[in-house]
């Protein structure tokens, strides 16, 4: 559906008097296929908004080619106009107009006729929970209903590849599980495909099929979720030790499954250290254990989460400038203290 | 083609819809001709037989009437602006329209605003006495709407290109004042002195001014008349270009 090949865009800024040239996207390449939804993550800065740009023919690169929807955005941007829709990061309702007016007009623009249009948009409305706002100007609606109305109008003309440019930022949880239904049942319905772009690991965890990791212009990682976390920082696995003494022997048994030894911490009568498959090596470092009589408090081996995947790719962590609880209202599970996540100066020389 | 008139018709009822829900900008449109008239005419009418013509509104109504669109298109850019803030223009320019239909809608407001002033203009001036030949008033018209039309995807053009009113409102004024000065839209060049008028001459709009008050004036045959078409026709295609490149450009 989507495929890109070194796409660079560079804008030149102006600051007093020097000039200077911003890479915005530095050689991208990405490869979406059809069906597939496919979560753009990166922080802010990174490229993310330049490179949709870029595929929905609003920019023309600087070099690199780009086929979408089977047309090139450079030669034939009116036929991939006509295949996708795209939600902006800005939003594209006036505040000054009416909502349901402003949904009608955009998708009369893409030849459809008015009935047709108004029937969907109505539709829309009550699925993304905007009931009686119809009428009501964007000027006089809540940041989230805003953000919907945007949706709403990004997608009324019913495209199969749809571009969402931060499609949840400011809504609440709930607003924000009801969108990723209805993002689910894009794909699900109409075998949209789907590429969103969003700072929220867990939105990208949950709704992606695939994640793409974007930083400074250049794609760093792209992948499943679990292989990603798979790949990059091995599970984590915690032993507490009962009896403080023996916590140096505990160390040096979990010091053998991996393989830089500076990554393992001992930390309050805890042994901790990031183990690729600890599934399969744990049972055997148990017994291990057991067998040199030393006696656990608890075991605990955790999955990395993406924010782990992201700190080791990029050396920052995302959720440390954006934190944003899960839909259900429940915030990522709760980190224990000295752990990768919580201390970053820590992780980056355990994750190295 | 279709696509292109429905595409426009699509932009045009959508500013519309947003114009006249601001009844500033119905009143002041409509009020604008009528305080001309009322207000300046009787300040033109003793000066009339310095001029050489007899009738001081068939003499002064083509000024005025020139005076109207260019002002009021030079101005049109400014709404431009917020829509691009709010992401209005980006989302246009993502959906399959034509570009020249994104600009030409928002012209057909403009020059629906202009032609109902200048039936208001045309209509009272017709109370005051003013005798302009009909088919004159016709051709005044139609080169006065090209002119504004001009200005407007002018305006916009600039609107796009600036993307802050705090620097297109300068330029604007910039361009205001020669025009205002050089175009005789009120005082013939005519009266003044010849190296006045020798400047003048390097001024487009001076000509399409000319060019409506010898049609007004029923010089169907002259060459003012055709030096304004000729100009109108000319600056409204430069400007069109213009304003649909900046439509069109990527970086919008
Ligand atoms: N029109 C422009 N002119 C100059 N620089 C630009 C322009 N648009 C983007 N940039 C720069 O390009 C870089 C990438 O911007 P982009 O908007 O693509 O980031 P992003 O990943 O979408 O970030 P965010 O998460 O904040 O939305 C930034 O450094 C930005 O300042
Ligand atoms: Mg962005």
């Amino acid at each position: 559906m989507i495929r890109a090949r070194g796409l660079v865009q560079t804008f030149s800024t102006r600051q007093g008097r020097t000039k200077a040239e911003v890479r915005a996207v530095d050689g991208v390449d990405l490869d979406v296929e059809e069906g597939e939804v496919v979560g753009f993550l990166g922080p802010n800065g990174a490229g993310k908004t330049t490179t949709l740009r870029i595929l929905t023919t609003l920019l023309r690169p600087t070099a690199g080619t780009a086929t979408v929807a089977g047309y090139d955005v450079a030669t034939q941007p009116q036929d991939v106009r006509r295949s996708i829709g795209y939600v902006s990061q800005a939003g594209g309702a006036f505040s000054g107009a009416r909502a349901g007016d402003e949904v009608v007009d955009h998708g009369m623009l893409y030849g459809l006729p008015r009935s047709v249009v108004e029937k969907r948009g109505k539709e829309l409305f009550e699925q993304l929970d905007l009931p009686g706002l119809w009428t009501r100007m964007p000027r006089n609606m809540s940041g989230g209903q805003k953000r919907r109305l945007d949706i709403v109008m990004g997608i009324v003309h019913d495209p199969t590849l749809v571009f969402l440019d931060e499609p949840t930022t400011g809504l609440d949880p709930q607003a924000r599980a009801n969108l990723w239904e209805h993002i689910r049942a894009l794909r699900e319905r109409r075998g949209a495909t789907v590429l969103l772009t969003t700072h929220y690991l867990d939105e990208a965890d949950a709704l992606s099929d695939r994640i793409v990791i974007i930083d400074h212009g250049r794609i760093v990682a792209s992948d499943t979720a679990d292989n990603l976390k798979a790949q990059v920082a091995g599970d984590l696995v915690d032993l507490e030790v009962a009896d403080p003494l023996r916590l140096a022997d505990a160390a040096e048994r979990l010091v053998r499954l991996v393989d830089d030894e500076r990554s393992v911490e001992v930390v309050d009568g805890h042994v901790r250290a990031r183990v690729p498959r600890a599934g399969r090596a744990v049972p055997g470092l148990l017994r291990e254990l057991e067998a040199s009589g030393i006696t656990l408090e608890s075991v605990e081996v955790r999955r990395p989460t993406l924010d782990d995947v992201f700190l080791a790719l990029t050396g920052r962590s995302l959720r440390d400038a954006d934190h944003a609880p899960g839909p259900d209202g429940a915030a990522a599970p709760p980190v224990p203290a000295g752990t990768p996540t919580g201390t970053p100066t820590t992780t980056e020389g355990a994750l190295r | 083609m279709s696509g292109f008139l429905r595409d426009s018709s699509i932009v045009f009822r959508r500013q519309l819809r947003m114009n006249l829900r601001n009844p500033a900008w119905v009143i002041i449109g409509m009020l604008q001709p009528i305080l001309y008239l009322l207000l300046f005419g009787p300040l033109l009418e003793p000066l009339i037989g310095q001029f050489g013509a007899t009738n001081a509104y068939t003499f002064f109504v083509p000024g005025m009437l020139v005076q109207l669109g260019v002002f009021g298109a030079f101005f049109a850019g400014f709404s431009l602006i917020g829509e691009w803030r709010e992401g209005v223009i980006e989302a246009e320019r993502v959906t399959p329209a034509s570009r020249t239909a994104l600009l030409a809608g928002r012209l057909y407001r403009d020059l629906l605003q202009l032609f109902v002033q200048a039936l208001i203009l045309i209509g009272l001036g017709d109370l005051l006495g003013m005798d302009a030949s009909p088919i004159g008033l016709v051709l005044g018209v139609l080169l006065t709407l090209l002119l504004g039309g001009a200005c407007a995807a002018a305006s916009n053009a600039l609107a796009l290109t600036t993307k802050s009113e705090d620097v297109m409102a300068p330029v604007i004024n910039m361009v205001m004042l020669p025009v205002l000065l050089l175009s005789g839209i009120l005082l013939p060049m005519a009266i003044g002195p010849a190296w006045l008028e020798r400047a003048s001459d390097f001024m487009p709009i001076r000509h399409v001014v000319d060019g409506v008050r010898a049609s007004f004036a029923g010089d169907l045959a002259s060459s003012g008349l055709l030096w304004g078409g000729l100009w109108s026709v000319v600056l409204f295609a430069l400007a069109l270009w213009w304003g649909t490149a900046t439509f069109r450009r990527e970086n919008a």
